[in-house]
């Protein structure tokens, strides 16, 4: 007690001068902002209990719970993961206007509770693939901002050396990013495939889209990985529209959980990080047990268009898209039930919003500024762990040597 | 000696079926011979046909690397539905040889996921007409990650299968796809034509990192060839990316790949007894392009002509007579290079509407006695 006093004199001690340097008087408001700012710990709960939407059930006796206990450490770091990406795709967007960024450039504003959720659930040796609105996911497993922002502007500091772009980022255990509507879900199987293989109880989470959930390869894969057991979670991440068709116009059946058909399958609110949590720990216990896959529908949403050629307002109406912010933003329910649970103060929660713009920021300055990949890279890693060879040019007087 | 060697090729798929030697029994003496007393060659070398060269090929590197297991409609409990994997599932089991249900755009991407994640498939498509349900998985997924990923994520998964014509199998059964998988940069694609081609080539694509197809050959699985005891070995590997001269020459080059080359041998030996020397060379690997040994064939023949099973429009020689225009071989030739390809139609089904829809050795000696004016 007397330490926190202590500690607090010392900063009202300190804002004076502070308070001159910035103009500003009232050092009582000052110290009373201080005071606020300086509670320690033992202001906090440690952790909160919440109660959860119950998710739709397909072929099991039993769901996750509708419980969850979420510790102060938890709530902060799911925090800040959702709001750097949510500023990382905000800065992004920015970039493509300004034509930093050229191409495809789909972003995730809207869907952070799925990815962030999604990792709290598993261990960094089980294994993601999903595809082209892969932002998120690219982050939550693993690889800086600051690669990533340099990757979608073309520079030698992206995490491909500027070679794959925004439909093409990789790191340990994530395979993308994949350009192909539905192609990464057959190869998510086989990344399970190699884990039942290997033997060492880790699992493979294959996400796609509402639009791609109705590609035939998907059900090919679904009668393989239920054949062979494979420790495969499928997640639709059904943002109810793909592309501009919505999901009324494109499936004969919008219960995506269920087209497994002989597969399990749950559906869950997907705005909510806990309930994603929750359920992927579900889902990925079934899997470890070696009962096969199971089906996961993630009920989301996307702010932005399909892409950033897409103003995203020709197929679905402005109100729509503000009553999902207002009511359903996942970053503002996770905020409202830290506060309400005394897990963290609001100010607190600004001063992370404060870091991740900075750290934002710093990426963005990296990723504007990073030279282009030098010419040489042009024909690197065509093959793999090969010998040099000589690459064709444009004509036959133009030619590289690649060297893996 | 080549000549004899070339000959007793020639005579071997006219003789009768030669029995087929188990997988096991290759090495030292108890072998079973045919026309033995005619070799010249080493007494340590077999007669062993193409689908048995493929069968050892693959017993040995199942047995070699857990990593490498094979997958594909037939090939576990039917042996294969041409008998390339027989023996194959009795011996390894369910988790090494892998029967799949009739999805090839879902198998193949399974595959490729695994050799994503440190496994090394061999994908078999029931002849490559399928592969084309497949393709954006060989293509987007398997051959350009390595690239899209600036190197982080290798592919050593190989898709092999028979490629081409068959016999009576018509339009739909019998496209040849050298050019198609040829085209893109990211695979290796290789085209057997003998029992050490296939042996040596398929073991070289399990063993390399990379995404590799195999085009082989229906016709070809039954003919038997020598197979020397080098090839023999269990560590017996043809390097990727080289061609090889089967037969030499003086007066005009023949290239080629995979059943064609004995076509082109065959015109070899009937020119022979005009006076004409025809050097044969056996391309062995469609990408990357052994554009070398052709042009040095060249220099010393100053004639070409492609042969292949191909339609002619973008096809394998199409880029043969390309490249060697834009190189130095160009000077020696004394004439225009020549193709001799599929002709441009769909495969027919009757017998003699077929034959005349794929080169025929008559239509390749009329092209060189053409090239050579004579």
């Amino acid at each position: 007690m007397r330490k926190m006093l202590l500690a607090v004199l010392s900063r009202v001690l300190q804002t004076p001068a502070a308070a001159a340097a910035a103009g500003k008087t009232g050092a009582v408001s000052e110290a009373s902002r201080v005071m606020v700012a300086s509670r320690n710990y033992a202001d906090f709960a440690n952790e909160a209990t919440f109660e959860m939407k119950k998710c739709d059930l397909h072929r099991l006796e039993e769901g996750p719970s509708t419980t969850a206990v979420m510790t102060r450490e938890e709530g902060l770091q799911y925090y800040k993961t959702m709001q750097t990406i949510r500023r990382m795709e905000l800065k992004a967007d920015q970039l493509y206007k300004q034509k930093i960024i050229r191409g495809f450039c789909h972003l995730y504003d809207g869907q952070e509770a799925c990815c962030v959720g999604i990792e709290a659930a598993i261990k960094p040796t089980d294994h993601v693939i999903t595809a082209y609105r892969a932002h998120g996911f690219t982050y939550t497993r693993g690889v800086p901002v600051r690669e990533i922002l340099t990757e979608l502007t073309g520079r030698k500091g992206g995490c491909a050396k500027g070679k794959g772009g925004s439909m093409h980022m990789y790191t340990k255990n994530f395979y993308g990013g994949n350009g192909i509507v539905g192609a990464q879900v057959p190869l998510g199987a086989g990344i399970a495939l190699a884990c039942k293989y290997f033997g060492k109880n880790e699992i493979c989470l294959t996400l796609y889209g509402d639009g791609a959930a109705n590609q035939g390869q998907i059900f090919e894969t679904f009668n393989m990985a239920a054949l062979w057991k494979l420790p495969c979670i499928f997640i639709c991440e059904n943002n109810r529209y793909g592309m501009g068709t919505s999901v009324e116009r494109a499936a004969a059946s919008t219960d995506y959980y269920r087209r497994g058909d002989f597969i399990p399958g749950l559906r869950v609110d997907g705005m909510d990080v806990l309930c994603v949590r929750e359920a992927t720990k579900f889902a990925a216990e079934h899997c470890r047990s070696g009962k096969g896959p199971i089906v996961m529908e993630l009920q989301t949403y996307r702010y932005h268009g399909h892409s950033m050629s897409d103003p995203g307002i020709s197929y679905r109406t402005r109100e729509e898209i503000q009553e999902v912010r207002s009511k359903s933003d996942p970053i503002t329910l996770l905020k409202d039930r830290m506060v309400n649970n005394n897990l963290a103060s609001i100010e607190e929660l600004k001063d992370i919003d404060v870091a991740v713009r900075k750290e934002i920021e710093e990426a963005a300055q990296f990723a504007t500024t990073d030279p282009e990949p030098p010419l040489e890279e042009l024909c690197q890693h065509i093959y793999f762990n090969e010998p040099p060879f000589e690459v064709r040019g444009p004509n036959q007087w133009i030619s590289y040597k690649s060297t893996s | 000696m080549a000549v004899v060697v070339a000959v007793l090729r020639h005579l071997a798929p006219l003789g009768p079926r030669l029995t087929r030697i188990p997988p096991h029994a290759c090495a030292g003496g108890r072998l079973l011979q045919h026309r033995r007393g005619l070799h010249l060659s080493s007494p340590a070398a077999i007669q062993v046909t193409v689908r048995d060269a493929l069968n050892q090929a693959l017993d040995e590197e199942l047995e070699r690397d857990e990593r490498v297991f094979l997958l594909g409609e037939e090939v576990a409990q039917y042996d294969g539905a041409y008998k390339i994997s027989r023996g194959l599932w009795k011996k390894y089991g369910d988790k090494r040889v892998i029967d799949t249900p009739i999805s090839e755009m879902g198998f193949a991407g399974i595959a490729v996921g695994a050799a994503m994640a440190g496994l090394r498939p061999v994908c078999e498509f029931m002849t490559f007409n399928f592969s084309m349900q497949a393709i954006d998985q060989v293509i987007n997924s398997a051959a350009k990650t390595c690239y899209m990923s600036a190197g982080l994520i290798g592919v050593p998964i190989v898709f092999r299968g028979p490629n081409g014509a068959s016999a009576g199998v018509a339009a739909q059964h019998s496209q040849c796809f050298a050019a198609w998988y040829g085209h893109c940069p990211g695979l290796k694609v290789v085209s057997p034509w003998s029992a050490e081609d296939a042996k040596g080539l398929l073991k070289a694509a399990i063993r390399d990192d990379n995404p590799v197809v195999m085009l082989e050959n229906e016709l070809l699985y039954g003919v038997p060839f020598e197979l020397s005891e080098q090839a023999q070995s269990k560590d017996f590997i043809i390097p990727i990316g080289k061609a090889k001269i089967e037969r030499q020459g003086t007066h005009i080059t023949l290239v080629s790949h995979s059943r064609l080359v004995g076509h082109c041998m065959e015109t070899a030996s009937v020119l022979a007894k005009e006076g004409v020397e025809c050097e044969v060379i056996n391309m062995r690997t469609i990408r990357p392009m052994d554009i070398e040994a052709v042009e040095a064939s060249i220099v010393k023949t100053n004639h070409l002509i492609t042969v292949e099973g191909g339609w002619p429009q973008f096809g394998v020689g199409a880029e043969i007579c390309a490249r060697i225009m834009e190189g130095p071989a160009f000077n020696y030739l004394d004439a225009p290079a020549v193709r001799v390809t599929s002709t441009d139609v769909p495969m027919p089904y009757a017998k003699n509407l077929e034959d005349n829809s794929m080169p025929q050795v008559k239509d390749i000696i009329f092209a060189v006695k053409k090239v050579l004016n004579i």
